[in-house]
Order: C-alpha cells, then structure tokens, then sequence
C-alpha cells in the first residue's frame, strides 16, 4: 500500500501534467486570472520546473472589470515566481469590434472573453493553454479530458474525445489546432483549500472576509464599490455594507459574494466543509441555462 | 465527514470502476454513495429535481448528476466516462463511471486503466449474466486487482441467502477461468434503500462481511508498490542555464536534472543506475523537489533526478536499477482493445505508438486471434479489428522501447495507438511478451 495522501498524489499528477505540456508543445501558456485554482496550477508550475523558470508566460485575458485586489495581487504574484505575463485585453476586442458589449444591468463580458482568448491564441501562436478547470466544478467539465483537442475554429466536440488512458497523453494535432490543458481536472474545491493551507499559498485579500458595499440581485450578492456593475435607481437605496467573501474570484460581474466571517484558511475550509451549495452558484455566468457551461466551452471558453 | 476532511495527512486515495448493465441500479448506488457522504449539493440537487420534473420523471433521476453533457441529458444515455469525487474521514475517492452500453468496451477500458478496483453490478433476479463475465473479463485484462461483486437488488428477492450464495458460487466457478484472478469482495446490498452500502443493513443478518464503504475505506490495494522493480520514465530535462545561486543547490551553470514520475519501486542516492537508451551505467547524485534536495524518491510522485555521468538521454528515455535492466525490443505481442468507430486495424496498419514517454513509429506485423468477449473464446476467422473488438497482435516498432510485461507493471507495460491522419488515439494496448531482439536474452518471455 502507497503511503501517500491524496494531495501528493494530486500534486505529483499535475506537475506530470504541466512537463507533459511543456514537452509536448511548442509554445504553451498558462491562463491565469487570478483566482485561487489558477493561483494554485502556476505554484505547482514552479514545482514543475525548479530550479528552472516556467518554460511558458503566464496570460490573462482581463475584461476591464476586475476587482484592483485581484490585479494588484496578479503582478505581485508574477514577480514573485519569476514569470512573464501577457494580457489580453477583452477593451481591445471591443475597441476593433471584434465583440459586441452585452447591454442591460446584467451585462457582462464573460462570454465576450472568448474571443478575445482566441484571438490571443491565434496572435501569439499558442499551441496549448494550460487552464485550472476542475471536473468538480460543473457537470459539463466533468466530460473534460486533460489534454483536450479544440479544432482550428478553437471549439470542443464533446461528443468526440480522445480516450485517456493510464497516464499517456495525445498531444498530437493538425496545423491550427490547438489544445486545452486542465492539470487540475481531479481536484476538488475542497483539495485546492487543503492544498492552499498545506503550502501556505498567499491569495487576493478578497477570498477572506471583509466588509464591502453589496446590492442584492435576485439573491445574488454582487459587488457595489468598484462602480462596474450598473445599478437600477431603485437599486441605489438598497446597496449596504455586509461582511462578506469571495468563494471564486473572476470578472466582478459575474462574481458573487457570500456572507462570512471566515478570516484565515483554516476557517475557509471549515466553511468549505460546511457548504451546502456549489461555489459556482455565485456564478451567474453558469445560471443562464442548464447547458450555459457546455454551450461557452463549445465556443471555446476556458 | 466536515471535521475530520480537516486533516488531509491522513487521508489516502482510491480510485475504482463501476460497471453494471443498463438497469442494475449503477447511478442509484453512486448518487447513494455521493448523497451519503455529503458530496452532492443543495443547487446540484435542485437542479436535478427541476430537470428531472421537467422531464416527466416519476422520482429524481441522479444520473442527471453524471450525465453532464446536452447530448446525454436528451437521449437519456451516458455517452462518455464520468468521473466523480467524494471524500469520507479516511479517504479521498475518484470514480470512474462507464456506461453501461453505447461504446461500452472502450469506456470500460478507459475507466479500468486508472482503477485500483471495480465494482461489478449483478441484478439479484437475474444473477450472473454475459454481461457480468464481460466486465469481469476486461477488469482482469487490465490487471485490477479488487473486484466488489455488488450483487444488488437484494430487496427484491427477500434478503434471501440462498440466492446469494448461488450467485457468488456462480460467479466464482466464472473466475476462476481468467488468467489473472483479482481478489473479489461479495456484498448483498439494496442501493435503492441503503442496505449495506454505508452502513450494514438488518435485512442481511446472514452476512457478515463489511458494508461496501467500509469496505472502500479499508481496502489495501496494491498498484505501484515500492518493492517493485525502479521505473522513471523521463519527461522533460531541466537545464536552467543560468549562473544564479540557488539557496540549496548552489551556482545553477550546470544543472541537468531528468524530469519524472517515479513509476515503481524506489531510488535512493547513490543507486547505481542504467540509462536508456544509451543503456550507460551511472550513479544517483541527486534527487530533487522543489522542497529540496531528499534521500529517496518513492513510487507516484515526481522527482528531478541529477545522475554522476554525462549521459545522453532525454524525453523518452528511463532510469532504472542497474541490477534491474527492463526489456527491450523493437518487435512484440500485446493484447489491444480497438476504439475507432471508422476505420479497422489489419497487418500492415501503420500508427504511432505511445508508450511512457516515448513516441515511435509501428506497423502491425500480425493479427495473432481476437477474443469473443461473451464466450471469452479465442477467434483466428478473421485478422480485421473493429470498433470495440479486442485481442492479440504483433506489432514491430521503428526503434526499440524499453518495457516490461503488463502483468508485471502497468505503467511500463501499457501504451496507445495513434492514427497517423487523424491524430485520434485508436487503441489501448498491454504488452505480454517481447520477441526476440536483444540477442540471446528476451527470448519468449512469457508473463
């Protein structure tokens, strides 16, 4: 019987991942947000790769609509590990009416990052993007392969995937194709806190709990201190201050908080332990429809 | 399971198979087994009632939990393998759920290369079926070592013993016929009503074995086991070229450092080592992580391993005990399962081959039978695989690879087959004997 827990055979499996990329594809990248699962697969690519520096930047395809926490975190960290950093920026899409910006209160630009994402693939050359997507997380990425295929067009055929088996990865593809890479694909929201407080892993101020200005929406609390999601007039008398955090940290719009008072890892993962609800249902990019997941990722979403 | 998931230290993982025929009860035991140990959501279980409501269902349909796909949800069917998370106190486990028709053979392959155990679902009306000997078949093809036999339904037949027994006497006269004997665990259960699947039921006072999570939990499976014989696999080499100082491993200029999982067995520095495929002897100098530099690695985890020599080696090539040479060939026999639905394999097929690190050129040599998966039956009518078809082939590579029989390790002994046009993995292979090459050694060596 193998002594090891089950966050070092986690580990061990994604850093097999990340060198598995790095040797089967000319010019990787590493999408990083910002947010913890990406935070966690950049830590484990300086694992990866020690004592060298990671073989492929770190992108960001930034929507304008970010948290300052989460920017100010993101260029502390690439400093930090000794990373280079593009960015894509969703502006720049709409700028060259590449996309057309959501009108309405509830306007978002999740859905335009994918264009932007592709188009950024397609500038820089980049044969494989290394995402921090879980099958945990929602139905649809359960189906993810770990080395999954996008066609020229940067779309996903569900429907068609390359079985994987034991640990051998098919990283073979046409001119123009390109592939998505999950090395987390078996963690779970719960591993990645475990793993966060093992390794003591710093994280944007906004995962613990502190007090910000809120407008409930539907039951969704959404942020109302940066001044990015617009607000109804009636909305206005309503916004209040609450103690809250953030379960996933994306685009502010999309990103719902939830009332805590959990202020260190270990009461995060008492409240993660607890939880009765998925962390993506503050996601409101996920509550469009039953296939919203599976619709975006066809289209080639993260 | 909230305050104890708190110490991750002491929690080890399993991962298993399920495999069962289309209304044995599959997705009742693994939404029973998520729902019991509280892995399923208050959203997720919202969303399945209204969909289920939606669809007309006369009870919540817990497959919608693992039929992720739009595809899956309006056939009905699960088309793909689904893997599925839940932790208890003492340990952390990944299912594998295949389905039980469309393309069942290659997603029962898929899910069984990464197993440490299969349940096996029998209907207790209906006992041990061609159904049965099949995924018990392709369990042992691919080396797992555990099977539950969860002969379900139990509620149905009274909680009769005898029809148990009978069915475990029917399934065991079955094994015994299998190359490889796993090692089987009946237990009568009820997934509909819970008995027997967390805790043990009073409807089986007869039975006195485990309930099937206790049995998850403490199960001692033995995969990769550090008494076997050394296998890395080298992945990538790290070569900072840089002259920084690193605080552990000094000035960096010339590091070289063979980038790995450690497969099987153990390393310890000093080791005297054989590289392939140079087949150079050397010596273990160090043994990294991004902690520091440790005295040993040992199996499932990754290393970068520094050796004493200039030796010539890269992706594709392994680091092994010099007292424990693998073997290598250029040409072989292995058993395949084919999983292309628009093309065939026939001598002469032309792939590249995927095996550890390696990728290299091959033409199949030979079709030497196929195996009817329902008699268990060896055919020579015809040389041509089709979707889902398994058996013997031999296969001649362009250079050689360094292997050991399937029987003897999974990692080393496993690879797949990619389309030359398509770039589609199009089968999974387990090697059993190398041909003669090497001169007087390898010859016939039979697992």
């Amino acid at each position: 019987m193998s002594a090891i827990t089950h966050l070092q055979f986690l580990e061990s499996e994604a850093i097999y991942i990340l060198r598995e990329t790095a040797a089967q594809f000319q010019k990787p990248a590493l999408l990083f947000s910002g947010g913890k699962d990406s935070i966690v697969m950049a830590w484990l690519a300086r694992k990866a790769f020690h004592p060298s520096r990671l073989p492929f930047p770190l992108l960001h395809v930034d929507t304008g609509h970010n948290f300052p926490e989460a920017i100010e975190y993101r260029d502390w960290f690439v400093q930090e590990i000794g990373a280079t950093l593009t960015v894509g920026l969703v502006q720049k899409s709409i700028d060259d009416g590449r996309v057309q910006e959501e009108k309405g209160y509830n306007a978002s630009r999740n859905k335009l990052q994918t264009v932007t994402l592709l188009d950024t693939i397609e500038e820089n050359k980049y044969d494989a993007c290394l995402g921090g997507g879980r099958r945990d997380e929602e139905k649809a990425r359960a189906k993810e392969r770990f080395f999954s295929h996008r066609d020229e067009f940067g779309q996903w055929d569900p429907k068609n995937q390359r079985p994987e088996l034991w640990n051998i990865f098919n990283g073979r593809k046409h001119f123009g194709e390109h592939f998505r890479v999950f090395p987390l694909s078996n963690w779970t929201e719960m591993d990645i806190w475990q793993y966060i407080r093992q390794e003591n892993i710093p994280l944007p101020s906004l995962y613990f709990s502190h007090q910000r200005k809120i407008i409930d929406r539907n039951g969704q609390l959404l942020d109302a201190s940066t001044g990015i999601i617009p607000l109804h007039d009636d909305e206005k008398p309503k916004v209040k201050e609450m103690t809250i955090r953030f379960r996933t940290v994306g685009d502010v719009t999309c990103t719902g908080a939830v009332e805590s008072t959990a202020s260190t890892i270990d009461e995060i993962v008492a409240e993660v332990a607890a939880a009765r609800q998925t962390e993506r249902g503050t996601r409101a990019d996920d509550k469009r429809s039953e296939n919203a997941m599976e619709d975006r990722k066809k289209e080639g979403y993260f | 399971m909230t305050t104890t998931t708190l110490n991750p230290t002491e929690s080890s993982l399993l991962r298993f198979t399920t495999a069962g025929s289309v209304d044995d009860g599959k997705s009742t035991l693994i939404g029973r087994l998520l729902y019991d140990s509280k892995s399923i959501f208050e959203d997720q279980l919202l969303a399945v009632e209204e969909s289920s409501k939606r669809r007309g269902d006369a009870h919540v349909n817990l497959a919608l939990l693992t039929d992720g796909l739009r595809a899956e949800r309006e056939q009905g069917i699960t088309i793909d393998v689904a893997y599925r998370y839940f932790a208890t106190p003492k340990r952390k486990f990944i299912i594998a759920d295949t389905p039980g028709h469309i393309q069942y053979t290659r997603n029962m392959v898929t899910g069984a290369s990464t197993a440490d155990l299969a349940i096996i679902l029998i209907d207790a009306r209906l006992g041990v079926i061609e159904q049965t000997m099949r995924h018990t078949y392709l369990a042992s093809l691919l080396r797992i070592g555990h099977i539950v036999l969860a002969v379900n339904k139990m509620d149905l037949v009274d909680f009769d013993e005898a029809v148990y027994n009978k069915i475990v006497a029917d399934f065991q006269a079955f094994a015994k016929g299998l190359d490889q004997l796993p090692q089987v665990t009946p237990i009568p259960m009820s997934a509909l009503n819970g008995d027997n699947v967390v805790d043990k039921s009073e409807h089986t006072p007869w039975y006195t074995g485990p309930s099937l999570l206790q049995h998850l939990e403490t199960v001692q499976v033995h995969s990769e086991t550090a008494a076997d014989e050394a296998r890395f696999a080298v992945q990538w080499v790290i070569r900072p070229i840089s002259d920084r100082e690193d605080a552990k491993l000094g000035n960096l200029h010339d590091y070289r450092g063979f980038a790995g999982r450690m497969a099987s067995g153990t390393f310890r520095l000093g080791d005297d080592v054989l590289v392939y495929p140079s087949e150079m002897k050397s010596k273990i100098t160090g043994i990294h992580t991004f902690e520091g530099p440790q005295q040993e690695a040992i199996p499932q985890l990754s290393y970068s391993i520094t050796v004493a020599d200039e030796i010539d080696t890269s992706r594709g090539g392994m680091i092994v005990k010099a007292n424990e040479p693998t073997q290598t060939s250029q040409e072989f026999d292995a058993m395949i399962c084919w999983f292309a639905d628009k093309k065939t394999l026939k001598p002469r097929s032309r792939f590249h081959l995927r095996h550890t690190t390696n990728d290299v050129r091959a033409v199949v040599t030979d079709v030497l039978y196929k195996v009817n998966i329902s008699t268990l039956e060896k055919t020579t009518a015809s040389k041509e695989f089709s979707l889902n078809d398994i058996g013997c082939i031999r296969l001649r590579c362009a250079s050689p690879i360094f292997f050991d029989p399937y029987g003897k390790n999974r990692t080393t002994g496993s690879f797949v087959l990619v389309d030359e046009q398509t770039n589609n993995t199009v089968a999974a292979g387990m090697i059993i004997k190398s041909l003669v090459d090497a001169g007087e050694e390898d010859t016939e060596v039979a697992i």
